[in-house]
């Protein structure tokens, strides 16, 4: 068994109405240390207002030598982007 | 108190003491700067010694300011001797194992805690300030170093072991924290600050609560190592000053 403590995936959300994003990883032997260390390594210049952590085992990834079926299909339709309609400016930010 | 020459020396004193031990604290912290056991703990360890230079910073320009003299926080950081100095023992003793400043942490931090919470009410208005805007800072190293003793007293055999003996090693030099002298009682007396020793009911019920969770037992002994805050040092004060104020003392004014 490795002694390596277990790679977190580490998720800040940058202000209030944003989404979490992903902004990279750790080693931390559980959640509560993740938390702590992703304050440590990540926050330090004020980059957020919440924190998630998830085990990098958890996430299931797409298969990289998939990506022509599953991506290429969507090049050619541009008819998917709802870029034909105008935004009105009250709208806001989509 | 600023105006009267007698109440000033107590409040440059006091101010020095604060200011000391956060700055000998913190070069200590720093001396782990790429050593530590693992990056994320590597890069929390410069953070908390960040932090702990910058309290150092707020509590000695306050200090130059009170003394008078045109001394600034740079003048008091690296232009004293060790005899001038007043920080804690507990600041200066070598950084030892990653489970001995751990240890050695944690006891300053919940003293730290304690001691800033009852300044918030202080009658200087610069001291409740200082005192908020660290206190916020305290109350992080706080939780997280009383984290880490519980996983490391509670942890392997090997590790409990190491934290035991860091425990007895540092344990006389917390009496110092109570010791109350002439400066403390002038500084309570003029609604400035409080009695040192009356925070030590609340410490030894906080570290006592912590280290029961850490299954590590408070050394029975009542032997006391004091004098740091009196300008009375251990040896390792010397050497300390010696490599941080190597820049300043060899290439005076230097600057970038």
């Amino acid at each position: 068994m490795s002694k390596e403590w277990p790679l977190w995936e580490v998720f800040i959300r940058g202000q209030h109405g944003l989404n979490h994003r992903h902004v990279g990883s750790l080693h931390a032997p559980d959640a509560e240390m993740a938390l702590k260390n992703a304050r440590d390594v990540y926050t330090r210049r004020k980059e957020g207002v919440s924190i998630w952590v998830v085990p990098s085992a958890q996430i299931s990834a797409s298969d990289p030598g998939d990506k022509d079926s599953l991506f290429e299909p969507s090049v050619d339709k541009v008819y998917r982007h709802p870029s034909f309609f105008k935004i009105p400016d009250e709208v806001g930010k989509m | 108190m600023q105006n009267d020459p007698i109440a000033r020396d107590y409040l440059f004193e006091w101010l020095l003491r604060r200011g000391d031990s956060a700055l000998i604290m913190g070069h200590r912290m720093s001396e782990w700067c790429g050593h530590a056991p693992v990056l994320e703990e590597d890069i929390a360890l410069a953070n908390i010694a960040l932090d702990l230079i910058g309290q150092a910073r707020l509590w000695l320009s306050y200090a130059g300011a009170v003394e008078g003299r045109g001394r600034g926080e740079d003048d008091l950081a690296f232009l004293r001797d060790a005899w001038d100095f007043r920080n804690l023992l507990l600041a200066e003793q070598p950084n030892g194992d990653f489970g001995k400043t751990l240890m050695r942490h944690f006891l300053y931090d919940a003293h730290q805690v304690l001691l800033l919470e009852k300044l918030l009410s202080s009658r200087d208005e610069r001291i409740c300030e200082i005192s908020e805007k660290t206190l916020k800072e305290v109350r992080y190293h706080a939780e997280r170093s009383a984290d880490l003793v519980v996983r490391l007293g509670d942890g392997t055999q090997e590790s409990h072991q190491r934290m035991q003996a860091a425990l007895e090693s540092l344990w006389p030099y917390t009496s110092e924290f109570f010791e109350t002298d002439e400066t403390d009682r002038a500084m309570a007396e003029a609604g400035l600050a409080v009695l040192p020793e009356t925070l030590k009911e609340d410490w030894s019920e906080m570290v006592g609560s912590v280290l029961d969770a850490a299954t590590l037992i408070v050394p029975k002994t009542g032997f006391a190592r004091t004098g740091g805050t009196t300008g009375r040092h251990s040896e390792h004060l010397g050497h300390l000053l010696a490599d941080m104020q190597f820049l300043q003392r060899a290439y005076p004014g230097a600057a970038w």
